[in-house]
């Protein structure tokens, strides 16, 4: 069966690099570039891992994050987040959100490669 | 016969004994060893320097040709210290509390400290003083002489001996005079020296007046025999002269400076005053004892035309006595050099304090601290205004000529200084009494005495005789010695009849027309009720106080602790059981002493006054509590000012620090914006290097591909780190302007072709080239850039299906206006405010900005003198710049 991630990014060339890294991993990727209407994709999407960009218009990627958390059956959902704006102001707010992974751009890419490897080995062992 | 040469050696060895005296007395009161320093009999002995040489030797001169006219001169004191001896302790109350220095500073402090008066009066002082002075030396001159015309050998020569006995006075002044610099302080070398000096002539004088009685008359009955024989012993009393020499001499002995000096300035103790009230009148007694029998043996015994003046030196010359001849010239030397000296040192502090400081300290102003000179500067100023005043005697001396206009000086600077009497005994008794009325009334009496007295007397050359018989500008009216046609009168009952009349009538007059300042009042009540003001120890009887309302009153000026502490200890110190004290009269005094320390001594007096009960709260005390309440606001005032000021700066403070912390804030904000615009396109970066780094098979297509986004991102990072940079330069002004002249539409034909460049050109830019030729003085590239700005974000954003960007120009009273109108959905409301903040993007667009662009915009323009706005309400998004025309101001 087909892993899937959903990728919400608004930088288009930093998606196409991990759908590039993640499609080779075996994963199948789908991108949103919005923030407002992320919810709702998420919901329809029903991703295994969701990446998550901090910095999006409409919505902040945090507000998305707290807001997922409320909703029934996403607790568990494996939540990687992505900001280009690294203060440990925003990694405290991002754990207390109730995120799975935080890192902060620029990454490496076996960095992207082993957290997603790492949430989805934690989700599918639970 | 004694010789010239002996004299001179007795005189120096005299002189040398005063300074042995003043020397030792100043020491032993230096350490603390004098008591009787300070004794009555001393006080008393120092307040006969009254008698000066003019007394000792001109008594007898006058009583040799005025008959018993000279006992007025004697009169006038004695009854001043017999009966108002009651307003002479007031006088040195007064002058104590106050601290006063002269008599020119007692006026000026009762009249609210006006220097102006304290100059007048040092002035009349000094006018009336060193004719007086002259005098002295004169008499000296004259005894000399008598001796030299004795002993032709000598070696005497008249103008230099005076030089060098005023010299020596001066010196003697200044040694004894001016040791402290207080001249409050006593001058106890200096009293002691004048107290020797005063039994010296005492003695010669009655030393004399027995020789005369018992060795030439032969005994008191033919001596009364000779008397009644005589001219002087009929009574031919003109009761105008008496009278008008009685009040003279009164008034004289309370105003000259010498005797305001001894009596008050010098005074040690009030107490004294009771026992030189019956001792002083005594002494004068004792001096004029003999004067009538001195003058009758005199005019018998010497040849007719002889100066009666020196009879008390020529008749025991005459008759062989030398010995007696040298103690009696002794006796007047002593007279004369106490006079000199006492009035050299009141005269000095006077022109030291109120003419030589005022005008040293007004040259000092603006240099700061002066407190380090001023102790030096005021000893010099003293010690040079003695040398002055001696100076000006001498001259005045030598100038008259030593002769008969010296003779009537003495009664002439009495008249003159008396006008001081008014203001004076007004000041100390009349509340009402004002500064105003002091000045015109001391004016009105100085002129007057001028007029009618010192310039006639000065002779023919001062005043012409038509002036004298005709008046001022022939006004017969104003004649000097009949004013207001009233004549004949004896001219000094006129002068002084007509001097202190106007003098009183103008200081009442301008009195009561005048209005007191504050400090006045206070003085004035201050002066006026000083026996309420200043307690004396025994002040307070507690008998009916109440410790506890005591107790309740200091616990709220004090404090609880303090005012316990202090009550505990006073109880401790009586030894009583309770733990309050007994309201003893001195426990009082330490508390009132306590209290004025916090509010004030004429408060502190009220309060305790109130709470006693021993004296109820006059107006007085009101009007002191007031002054001190006066001053309190004034200073409450000062510091409200103050504390206003403080919390303006504390204002100032909190905005600065609230602006402090916001710019920290947005500095805080742009950092973390510029990390996050730096960080994306080098997160795309190191993605796709690592991408090409790390995987095999890459197509040739994906390589170049993502080769590109990777030249793409880096290209995006260096216009990113340019436009931070160019951003900076314009926002700390150091930016230099290149300015050029060109018209609007070749900057825009450049500005156009260069934003479009490169692209797919779908934007088309409509342009009215008519309203475009406007020719601008300004940075050309800077303004182009602008222009290329706006165009590519027009290019970027606008979201029509075919973008049209609309440039119009317009020339608004002198300013160039340029409006950028694109048809695309425009700005949203909420975002029009802040398009040209750093780093706002509006609806996240990704057209490779960093959001740097519009914040630029806005630099540039207000470096060039104009500005950019968004204008709403166009359909699409709408800037309009405006630029004054011609512009040509240089770089800021």
């Amino acid at each position: 069966m087909s892993r899937k991630v959903l990728l919400i990014e608004d930088e288009p060339n930093i998606a196409e690099a991990i759908r590039f890294l993640l499609t080779r991993e075996g994963w199948h990727v789908e991108t949103h570039a919005e923030g407002l209407d992320a919810i709702q994709v998420i919901q329809g999407a029903n991703p295994d891992l969701v990446i998550l960009d901090v910095m999006l218009p409409g919505k902040s990627g945090m507000e998305i994050l707290r807001d997922l958390r409320e909703l029934e059956g996403m607790q568990d959902l494996p939540v990687l987040m992505l900001t280009a704006r690294g203060q440990s102001r925003d990694r405290e707010m991002a754990e207390n959100a109730g995120v799975s992974r935080f890192m902060t751009k620029p990454f490496s890419n076996a960095e992207v490669l082993t957290a997603v490897r790492d949430l989805h080995a934690q989700a599918t062992r639970s | 016969m004694a010789t010239l040469n002996v004299l001179i050696l007795v005189c120096l060895g005299y002189v040398v004994l005063l300074f042995g005296v003043a020397f030792a007395a100043d020491r032993m009161a230096a350490a603390g060893r004098g008591a009787w320093l300070r004794s009555p009999l001393i006080y008393t002995l120092s307040l006969s320097i009254y008698c000066t040489a003019w007394t000792f030797y001109g008594a007898v001169g006058n009583a040799a040709r005025s008959g018993l006219e000279f006992v007025t001169i004697y009169l006038g004191p004695t009854l001043v210290m017999l009966s108002w001896w009651w307003g002479l302790r007031k006088l040195v109350r007064v002058g104590r509390t106050q601290r006063v220095t002269s008599i020119a500073d007692l006026i000026s402090s009762r009249y609210g400290k006006s220097n102006t008066l304290a100059i007048c009066v040092t002035i009349l002082a000094v006018l009336g003083g060193t004719p007086y002075i002259a005098l002295q030396l004169q008499s000296i001159t004259l005894s000399f002489s008598i001796f030299a015309e004795a002993d032709p050998s000598g070696l005497y020569r008249e103008g230099s001996s005076v030089f060098w006995v005023a010299a020596g006075l001066a010196v003697f002044a200044i040694l004894f005079g001016t040791r402290n610099l207080d001249a409050n302080e006593r001058h106890h070398g200096v009293v002691t020296a004048i107290a020797l000096e005063s039994v010296v002539k005492l003695f010669a004088l009655l030393a004399v007046g027995v020789f005369v009685v018992w060795g030439v008359a032969g005994g008191i009955g033919p001596m009364m025999d000779r008397i009644d024989a005589s001219e002087i012993g009929q009574w031919n009393v003109d009761a105008g002269r008496w009278t008008t020499f009685i009040f003279l001499s009164a008034a004289a002995f309370i105003c000259l400076p010498r005797m305001f000096q001894v009596m008050v300035v010098e005074n040690a103790d009030e107490g004294h005053l009771r026992t030189a009230a019956w001792a002083f009148p005594l002494y004068l007694l004792l001096m004029s004892l003999f004067v009538v029998p001195i003058a009758v043996v005199g005019l018998d015994l010497m040849p007719e035309g002889s100066n009666p003046d020196l009879f008390v030196l020529t008749v025991p010359l005459s008759q062989g006595n030398d010995w007696l001849a040298m103690l009696s010239f002794i006796g007047g030397f002593s007279s004369a050099t106490s006079m000199v000296i006492v009035t050299a040192m009141a005269l000095s502090t006077m022109v030291s304090n109120h003419l030589v400081m005022p005008i040293w300290l007004s040259t000092q102003e603006g240099a700061g601290s002066v407190s380090g000179d001023v102790r030096s500067v005021v000893l010099v100023a003293r010690r040079v205004s003695i040398a002055v005043i001696m100076a000006l005697g001498y001259y005045y001396y030598r100038l008259s000529g030593g002769g008969a206009a010296l003779a009537s000086i003495g009664l002439v600077a009495f008249a003159g200084i008396s006008q001081i009497l008014p203001a004076l005994v007004g000041g100390l008794f009349w509340r009402g009494a004002t500064r105003t009325g002091a000045l015109v009334g001391l004016t009105v009496g100085f002129v007057l005495w001028i007029y009618t007295l010192l310039l006639p007397g000065m002779g023919g050359a001062i005043m012409p005789d038509s002036v004298l018989q005709n008046g001022l500008f022939g006004w017969a009216w104003l004649r000097p010695q009949a004013l207001f046609g009233i004549e004949g009168m004896d001219p000094m009952v006129h002068s002084v009849m007509w001097s202190l009349a106007l003098n009183t009538a103008a200081f009442c007059a301008a009195s009561l027309l005048s209005f007191p300042s504050p400090l006045e009042r206070l003085q004035g009540a201050q002066f006026v009720n000083v026996f309420d003001h200043s307690v004396s120890p025994a002040g307070w009887t507690g008998s009916v106080a109440q410790s506890e309302d005591l107790m309740i009153m200091t616990q709220r000026i004090l404090g609880s602790g303090p005012a316990q502490e202090f009550f505990q200890t006073e109880a401790e110190a009586q030894g009583g059981r309770s733990s309050l004290p007994e309201p003893t009269p001195g426990f009082l005094e330490r508390l009132e002493r306590e209290l004025s320390g916090s509010v004030g001594a004429a408060t502190a007096h009220a309060m305790i006054g109130q709470i006693v009960g021993g004296s109820s709260v006059s107006v007085e005390d009101l009007l002191a509590v007031a002054d001190e309440s006066a001053e309190l606001l004034e200073y409450s005032s000062q510091l409200e000012v103050k504390s206003a000021e403080l919390s303006r700066t504390a204002r100032q403070l909190r905005e600065a620090n609230t602006k402090l912390t916001q710019i920290s804030e947005q500095k805080d904000s742009f950092l973390s914006q510029v990390s996050h615009e730096l960080r994306t396109p080098m997160t795309s970066i190191r993605a796709f290097s690592e991408i090409m780094r790390d995987t095999d098979g890459l197509s040739a297509d994906e390589q170049t591909r993502y080769a590109a986004i990777i030249h793409d991102e880096a290209l995006r990072l260096t216009r990113l780190l340019d436009d931070l940079l160019d951003l900076s330069v314009l926002e700390s002004g150091r930016v230099n302007l290149n300015m050029g002249g060109d018209t609007l539409s070749s900057i825009l034909d450049r500005a156009v072709s260069s934003a479009l460049a490169g692209s797919h050109p779908k934007l088309k830019v409509r342009r009215t080239r008519q309203s475009e030729r406007i020719p601008l003085h300004t940075d050309l590239d800077r303004l182009g850039q602008v222009f290329i700005n706006l165009i590519s974000n027009a290019q970027k954003y606008c979201d029509a299906d075919e973008p049209v960007l609309t440039i119009s120009a317009h020339d608004v009273g002198g300013q160039v206006v340029i409006d950028f109108a694109d048809n695309g959905s425009g700005i949203p409301a909420d975002a029009q405010s802040l398009v040209f903040e750093k780093f706002a993007r509006v609806g996240g667009d990704k057209a490779g900005g960093a959001g740097l662009g519009l914040a630029i915009c806005r630099e540039i323009m207000q470096r060039l003198g104009g500005e950019i706005s968004y204008l709403p309400g166009q359909g699409g998004a709408a800037f309009r710049v405006r630029l004054p025309m011609a512009h040509r101001q240089a770089a800021q």
